[in-house]
């Protein structure tokens, strides 16, 4: 009678020590011995400082950096979530409209009858690090007055950084907005506001 | 559009060419012969034995069986409710989380063991480290092998005759995490970590952000956790937003990778039936039937899905392009790829939230996951799945013909029937009466974050994904209530528990019979119009029972959103 409650208990023991401690701890190891840069975060440097990771969005308000996609979280916090606004909600077009509003205004390039859908929905992680190329060059003409540089040099930099599908037929063309921002930032000839 | 189907066709050839191999490998994995894999295993796997006194030439009759089973699943629920009630005062907590409150931490605990991972939670927010590895991560493996164990177990019925002996559990337990999931998710796991799945036991990381604001990333041992998740039909994830997080899915190759993670065991189920029973064709028959249910729902939500959203065309948006949800690495199609393959799995995990999804890809979602995810579906139990509906099938084709029914050289009797019909239409009532009583109470409308047909299928799919043991979510719905903790902990149960019992007292019986020879009244099991009508009884089965539920939810919504009208 006991082997038949106390076994139980013991096996799964076992493999609590197997799968829930070795493994995990195997696979730390590993990883961090041959990609600690991706085990650690993938995090991005510049002057010597973490400035974020390369594949967590954070913020930008300001008129200088390309702004990523919008997001049901705050990105600041330690958090991940999407709206989960079905196709007929209300409450999700209601923010759509406001957003396509600030989009219009402060982007001149904008076409408002055909914008990227991802400038303008809200991700799934609430942390999408990437922007389609067109939704990064209607950013254009605004970040290269706000820099006092020309339209031109601000395509030719996101022509640049564009991620091709992997394989060449992978998931979807895309730029990385931190990696973006930090090129513009080291570009010569930027003028600080 | 035409190169992400090209991954969709790539993903399936190297899915089916991948099964075969797998699939002869669990016949010497649960016939207890050496596999290539022999030398560096079995020394772990006879101290496993030898440390808890287990005889692993003893077998078990189906009782045995049964109540092993069910014991270790109790002391799997117990413990992983302990460490998540007691996680503040347990090392491994940098973040400092407080206890995991009771009724959560039962729905967790409850959701992990029974292979759902349903997640009332956001993992970054609630879990310690400690409760992911060595609460989580534990169940991700155990609760997957026991699945396998049950099927190896169930097709044991159908090769033996005149015995009572069905195998033995914990060497059936052992062998499908040490010779199968065990090596998968340590490869599997390395290769995440290369892509940018982050692995470390450091807290969380603080930056300054370019524009100088101070943010928290975070991180924690996750590929080990995310590589099981996929390879066992759990589908938990590290993240609160699963596999969308970039963290847990970093790039378009690691989502390719970690779609076909999801239905790798699935497909090898099928040819291990063939390759175990020695009958390949009908195992062929069987993987048939499924890949044509499979890619049925999958092109329907596709095509659907890619239709966009007039809504949001007339907003503004390019094509009315439905981005809401979604990540720009992976895009449309491999986003619904994915959405199908979790579904018709037991699998759960997401790379899109299925809530945004245009309604009629949501509603293949909802119907893959009710008819019982058996469409391939979870690993190990999706097949016995499938087999109840072979056993419906035949059952009726034998009342038209007068015969008795016969399904692998075994004779139906009514005891099968009794347990089949328990097992298919147990978790469809209990689906139907648990979504009804939360939709007539004021605690179970309280959580819905949308309106209309929508909020609806927030509820069903909620109860449905419980039931089917899938653990995806039409996630707006709050369900960190007491309320829908408490009523999910019933669905998972019942859905896991009438699957799986009834599955090992057919075994039960039917190894004790003999083996009919084949004769001109046989109906053929590998033939084509057994594909046929073993996909007619899934449908019919599913469109009887769910159809006033689809009517109302998905079908409605998508007209309402080609009216333009919102909610």
């Amino acid at each position: 009678m006991l082997t038949i409650v106390l076994r139980p208990l013991f096996v799964l023991f076992l493999f609590s020590v197997l799968t829930g401690v070795v493994y995990p701890l195997f696979i730390t190891g590993l990883g961090q011995s041959f990609f600690p840069r991706q085990a650690n975060g993938s995090l991005l440097w510049q002057g010597g400082k973490p400035v974020g990771s390369e594949l967590i969005a954070q913020p930008f308000s300001k008129a200088r950096y390309f702004q990523g996609r919008p997001s049901a979280v705050d990105q600041i916090t330690a958090n991940s979530g999407a709206s989960n606004y079905g196709p007929t909600s209300a409450k999700l077009m209601d923010s759509l409209k406001e957003r396509i509003a600030a989009v219009v205004r402060s982007n001149p390039l904008a076409d408002k009858e055909n914008l990227p859908a991802d400038l303008v929905l809200t991700s799934g992680s609430g942390l999408d690090p990437h922007l389609s190329p067109k939704a990064a060059l209607l950013q254009a003409d605004r970040i290269a007055r706000a820099r006092r540089i020309t339209k031109e040099s601000v395509i030719a930099l996101i022509t640049k950084n564009v991620e091709q599908k992997q394989a060449g037929f992978l998931g979807a063309e895309r730029v990385n907005v931190l990696k973006l921002n930090l090129a513009l930032d080291a570009m010569k000839g930027a003028v600080d506001e | 559009m035409a190169s992400n189907l090209i991954e969709v066709g790539v993903s399936l050839i190297f899915l089916t060419a991948l099964a075969i191999p797998l699939g002869k490998y669990l016949v010497l994995v649960y016939g207890g012969q050496p596999t290539g894999l022999t030398r560096w295993v079995s020394p772990a796997e006879r101290f496993f034995y030898k440390l808890s006194n287990i005889d692993a030439t003893e077998e078990m009759p189906s009782k045995v069986y049964i109540r092993d089973f069910l014991v270790f699943n109790l002391w799997g629920i117990v413990v992983l409710f302990l460490i998540q009630v007691f996680q503040d005062k347990l090392p491994l907590n940098p973040q400092h989380f407080s206890a995991v409150p009771w009724d959560l931490a039962l729905n967790t605990a409850v959701s992990f063991v029974t292979n759902t991972n349903w997640q009332s939670y956001g993992g970054e927010t609630t879990m310690s480290y400690l409760t992911q590895m060595l609460g989580l991560t534990v169940q991700n493996f155990v609760s997957a092998a026991v699945g396998m164990a049950a099927c190896a177990a169930f097709l044991r019925g159908f090769v033996r005759h005149s015995t009572e002996a069905i195998g033995n559990f914990w060497v059936d337990l052992t062998r499908g995490v040490l010779y199968v999931l065990l090596p998968l998710s340590v490869v599997f796991a390395v290769f995440l970590v290369s892509q940018g799945v982050v692995q470390t036991f450091k807290p969380y990381v603080s930056v300054q952000t370019l524009e100088l604001q101070n943010q928290s990333i975070a991180v924690g041992p996750a590929a080990s956790q995310i590589a099981v998740k996929q390879v066992g039909s759990n589908g938990g994830g590290f993240f609160n937003v699963n596999s969308s997080h970039p963290f847990e899915n970093p790039t378009p190759l690691s989502n390719f990778f970690e779609t076909m993670a999801i239905l790798l065991i699935p497909f090898a189920f099928p040819i291990f039936l063939g390759e175990f029973l020695k009958k390949r064709k009908e195992g062929w028959a069987v993987f048939l039937a499924m890949l044509i249910l499979f890619l049925v729902g999958l092109g329907a939500a596709l095509f659907f899905e890619s239709q966009g959203n007039p809504i949001l065309k007339n907003s503004g948006i390019h094509n009315g392009l439905n981005m809401e949800g979604k990540e720009v690495r992976f895009g449309i199609v491999p986003s619904v790829y994915w959405e199908a393959a979790t579904t018709v799995t037991s699998n759960g995990s997401v790379n899109a939230m299925h809530d945004s999804f245009s309604p009629i890809a949501g509603l293949v979602a909802m119907f893959n996951i009710a008819i019982g995810e058996v469409i391939f579906g979870g690993v190990g139990v999706g097949l016995i799945g499938m087999l109840f509906y072979a056993i419906l099938a035949l059952f009726i084709i034998g009342l038209m013909i007068g015969r008795t029914p016969e399904l692998y050289g075994k004779k139906l009797g009514a005891s099968e029937m009794v347990m089949t019909v328990v097992a298919i239409v147990f978790p469809c009532v209990t689906l139907l009466a648990l979504t009804a009583v939360a939709v007539a109470l004021p605690v179970g409308l309280a959580g819905l974050n949308n309106a209309g047909p929508h909020g609806f299928s927030e509820i069903f799919y909620a109860y449905a994904s419980g039931i089917g043991n899938n653990g995806s979510a039409f996630a707006g719905l709050t369900t960190n209530t007491p309320f829908y903790n408490l009523t999910l902990v019933a669905a998972m149960l019942v859905g896991r528990f009438a699957t799986i019992v009834p599955a090992l007292v057919i075994a039960g019986s039917l190894a004790q019979k003999k083996i009919s020879p084949e004769n001109r009244a046989t109906l053929p099991t590998a033939s084509p119009v057994f594909v046929g009508i073993l996909c007619v009884t899934v449908v019919v089965i599913g469109a009887l029972t769910f159809f006033p539920a689809f009517t109302i939810g998905p079908v409605l919504e998508h007209f309402q959103m080609t009216a333009g009208k919102l909610f």
